[in-house]
């Protein structure tokens, strides 16, 4: 291993470190028994109790997860029938970069503009129908628009990972498109898919701009829940819900973790053939002929 | 659905391969310009190339994985030009191997009989059977990424082979071993084909690949083939400079045709044969070149040993005037700075006919 | 530019087919997302650039009536005279960002060497320290802040010893805490990406470099920067462009008096009700993000061509 500078390592270490105080800070306070101030007063867990005593808190939470769920399913179908049209055929280029362009903008503008012109749209779109009051239906739109973006770039990639050559080796030993598509596109796809749905539902857990902005009384999700609270006023009780999401985010990061390790692993390069196969065809060992061309 | 349950597994050698007038063009570049060759069944056949010459489309044109703009393609005289991939008798075995990474060896080998719908026991019958030939029967219950490089060779052959198909083609196979490899790979691959009796198509860059293993080389140039034949034909008989110079070493000695042979820089050099043109060049390997003390009775050259260099197997000399390289076995040390005699024989100077100046 | 006729046979991954068979399926494919961000995404830029020059109404409703009136109230001209306020606020979002991204970037690179430099076998494991927060929500990671810059806490009362604030309040809402909290949400964004470069790096170089009695700077600028600049380029525009738009790090630890363009916006779609006006400041956002990303993007070039 290189000698690393101290410098670096002392530098990085605090880095860490100010980007986990604060949640250390929730977390710990989160478990004090003390309804203000920062004193320690003993541990409890009676906030977290509460919290399953919070209708409020219950019926976010089932929001959150109901509209992550909904948002996600729909994006991750929408998203890779996306990516496979915009890989697999043979579309002219100017229709092609059109569409990409189309495709990064939710990844590229800030959020809080997609937020509003979702908002504006909605509001006209009200004029034609009443179910486009804010509220869940506005939150699930808005949530599947900029997670398709995020979906289809993840499959659209894992495709372009898994190339022509698995196809047409497929092709030339006589599989019918059905066939290709069942036992080898669809499998090989399935990584990429599952990581598209991954980060999708994590998006929407995670949303706060857009949510904000297209949610009704009826509709709201922890993060605004949490947002509200907070501008009243903190109480332990938020960081005990803190701490919970921040818990099950890092549940979902290790599985994502997991999950790419695994698939890294399957993919592994070649092992290096210095390993070599003392066995020829015909399982014995090679004998050491000179000259084999004369057998010709 | 295809099913060839009952084809005869000698049915196979019965099989040639007939290309006539095949071109194609990618964007602006003729990437085959007419293009005929006849295939004889049971022949082990190799496309020899430089990169960009095109024989790898050829080959993926006789796969059905790619369309020739003009020209038609025969197997065992049934015209298959316009057939689907699927449809041919024809598997490939990629330069990358292509395998399954989410099935395992067995069903990898087994993926074209599946896909054909042939029973079950029917297919772990001839499964099991290819796995035995290629000694990968302890590998069955592995995914590809377990495998090394060889074995994953073995595993596109087998999954090619398993299906018996009229023609065998092989897309560079052996270019991403390592040399060692290579050479056993070669000879394996040689006697399969010799011990099956099936046709293969090899593409390659690697002319020391096409000696050993083919019947018959094709050699190709910017989209045509310059010239096909036995090894020893084309390495002994190159009709111009570049197959003379892709099959191996070769001197080039630019010449002009008088009564009895033709005028060089070193003189007069009788030959066997009156060369078609008036001024082109003629070639000699550098194994075909006499050397010794005594001047020859005809083509003698005196030449001065400028440099040696060892090989293992022999000694190369460069000699001046010329330069030309001359091959001696290893028991002849020629030191640099001697004067030799050189013999360039009227028997073992070749014409090279399509070279014209 | 020659176009193949719509019936022209052609071998496409290995199938036999026609171009409009082929496209034909490719367009059932294409359908649902293209009609789903034609309607939800591309609709709603062009609603929001044509609600951007209307009126508001007295009631906080649109009426239909062309006018530039929001953007000259965008550049500060409204019927009081001419006021910066506005510009200021756009002004101050575009240093927020950039001193954010940049000081993301001073930190991020020797994270990015530090976990490089570990053993392979724990580089997940530190990586998977900087991706937690990276995805813990940001309303979490910002009022987080409450606790460490609150009166008992030991920077408060350093804050306060020195005079800077009064004795007894907290180091928020002000100018500082905001940058604190920008920094601490945006700082992963660049590690990550900017990691992906730094893992591949060619140590060589730097040895080269080093061999060849290149001074640090020089050595940092030579051989690391131009490698490490496609992670660089991502994680610099992951976090400008999100970080020009944020509301929630200024109104949290912002508070009134330090508004950025995103508290701005949110104000006219909440309390002012103002649509047209809301409309208009994201247009100048847009305007800025695009400017933002080109300049970057000019700068590269000249840097790639040195």
């Amino acid at each position: 291993m290189r000698r690393q500078h101290p410098l670096t390592i002392v530098v990085s270490y605090l880095t860490l470190l100010f980007l986990y105080l604060p949640l250390f800070g929730v977390a710990v306070f989160s478990v004090n028994d003390a309804r203000r101030g920062l004193v320690w007063k003993g541990f409890t867990l009676k906030w977290y109790v509460k919290l399953f005593q919070n209708e409020w808190i219950l019926e976010a939470a089932v929001n959150t997860l109901v509209l992550a769920l909904v948002s996600t399913l729909i994006a991750t179908v929408i998203g890779t029938l996306l990516a496979i049209a915009m890989d697999r055929f043979p579309w002219r280029p100017e229709a092609s970069s059109v569409l990409d362009l189309i495709l990064h903008i939710p990844v590229v503008i800030p959020d809080i503009i997609l937020a509003a012109a979702l908002v504006v749209t909605f509001g006209l779109l009200r004029m034609i129908s009443t179910i486009f009051e804010p509220g869940l239906l506005n939150m699930i739109i808005s949530h599947i628009t900029f997670q398709i973006a995020f979906v289809t770039l993840v499959v659209r990639s894992r495709l372009v990972a898994i190339g022509r050559d698995v196809e047409e080796a497929a092709r030339d030993l006589f599989a019918s498109n059905w066939y290709l598509f069942r036992r080898i596109m669809l499998p090989l796809l399935m990584p990429g898919i599952v990581a598209g749905a991954m980060l999708a539902f994590t998006l929407s857990l995670d949303d706060f701009v857009i949510s904000f902005f297209t949610a009704g009384p009826q509709s709201q999700t922890l993060p605004l829940y949490i947002f509200a609270a907070v501008r009243r006023g903190v109480t332990p009780q938020i960081h005990a819900l803190s701490t919970l999401v921040m818990l099950a985010t890092v549940g979902l990061v290790i599985m994502m973790e997991r999950m790419t390790r695994r698939q890294e692993k399957k993919e592994e390069p070649d092992v290096p053939s210095a390993q070599i196969d003392t066995h020829g065809i015909s399982g014995q060992p090679w004998p050491m002929t000179p000259n084999p061309c004369k057998e010709l | 659905m295809v099913v060839d349950m009952n084809q005869n597994p000698n049915q196979a050698a019965d099989k040639g391969l007939d290309l006539r007038h095949v071109s194609k063009m990618f964007e602006t570049v003729k990437v085959l310009d007419d293009v005929s060759l006849n295939v004889m069944p049971g022949e082990f056949f190799t496309l020899l190339g430089p990169s960009g010459c095109g024989k790898t489309t050829l080959l993926r044109i006789i796969a059905g994985l790619e369309m020739a703009d003009a020209g038609q393609v025969f197997l065992g005289g049934t015209e298959i030009t316009h057939l689907p991939a699927i449809k041919r008798h024809v598997n490939t075995v990629f330069q990358s191997y292509a395998l399954f990474p989410h099935l395992t060896i067995y069903e990898n080998v087994a993926f074209g009989l599946r896909a054909r719908k042939f029973p079950a026991a029917e297919i772990k019958k001839r499964v099991e059977q290819r796995l035995e030939m290629l000694d990968l029967s302890r590998m069955a219950r592995r995914r590809p990424h377990q495998l090394s490089g060889g074995q994953k060779q073995r595993v596109a052959l087998a999954r090619a082979l398993v299906n018996e198909p009229d023609v065998l083609l092989l897309d560079e196979p052996m270019s991403a071993l390592d040399a060692r490899l290579r050479a056993q790979v070669q000879d394996d691959l040689r006697r399969l084909q010799r011990e099956l009796g099936r046709t293969f198509i090899l593409v390659t860059h690697d002319q020391a690949e096409a000696m050993v293993c083919s019947h018959r080389v094709a050699v190709m140039q910017e989209g045509r083939v310059v010239q096909c034949g036995t090894p020893e034909e084309v390495y002994d008989n190159p009709r111009d400079s570049f197959v003379a110079q892709f099959l191996g070493a070769a001197n080039l000695i630019p010449a002009t045709r008088v009564p009895g042979g033709v005028d060089t820089a070193f003189g007069f050099l009788a030959l066997e044969k009156e060369p078609p043109w008036q001024t082109g060049a003629v070639a000699i390997r550098p194994e075909w070149i006499g050397i010794g003390d005594k001047q020859p009775a005809v083509n003698g050259i005196r030449a001065r040993v400028k440099e040696i260099v060892y090989r293992g197997t022999n000694y190369d000399l460069w000699v001046e005037p010329g330069p030309l390289r001359v091959r001696t076995s290893s028991y002849r040390r020629i030191d640099p700075g001697r004067d030799v005699w050189l013999e360039l024989s009227p028997e073992e100077l070749v014409v090279l006919e399509n070279e014209t100046a | 530019m020659k176009t193949k006729p719509p019936d022209s046979i052609l071998i496409w991954f290995g199938e036999l087919t026609t171009r409009r068979h082929l496209l034909k399926r490719g367009m059932l494919l294409l359908m649902p997302g293209m009609l789903w961000l034609m309607l939800f995404l591309v609709l709603p830029g062009l609603v929001l650039v044509l609600v951007s020059v209307i009126t508001r109404g007295a009631y906080g409703q649109l009426e239909w009536v062309l006018t530039l009136e929001n953007y000259r109230r965008l550049a500060g001209f409204s019927l009081f005279g001419w006021t910066a306020d506005y510009l200021m606020i756009l002004w101050r979002s575009a240093v927020v960002a950039f001193v954010t991204t940049l000081v993301s970037v001073l930190l991020s690179y020797p994270l990015c060497f530090f976990i490089a430099g570990r053993p392979q076998r724990t580089r997940y494991l530190w990586l998977t320290l900087v991706i937690i927060p990276f995805w813990t929500n940001m309303v979490i990671r910002t009022y987080a802040w409450f606790l460490i810059l609150s009166p008992q806490m030991p920077i408060a009362r350093l804050a306060a010893y020195l005079g800077i604030i009064a004795q007894g309040a907290p180091l928020y809402p002000n100018a500082f805490a905001v940058y604190l909290g920008m920094v601490s949400i945006f700082l992963p964004f660049v590690t990550l990406p900017l990691y992906a470069s730094v893992e591949r790096l060619d140590w060589s170089l730097v040895e080269a470099a080093k061999d060849l009695y290149a001074s640090p700077v020089s050595v940092f600028t030579q051989a690391i920067l131009p490698q490490t600049m496609p992670g660089l380029s991502v994680g610099i525009i992951l976090t400008f462009v999100p970080a020009m738009g944020v509301f929630v790090v200024p109104d949290l630890l912002g508070g009134a008096k330090y508004m950025l363009v995103g508290n701005l916006i949110q104000q006219q779609f909440g309390p002012s009700r103002d649509w047209p006006f809301g409309a208009a400041i994201s247009m100048g956002l847009m305007v800025l993000t695009l400017l933002g990303i080109m300049v970057y993007r000019r700068r590269g070039k000249d840097l790639e061509t040195v």
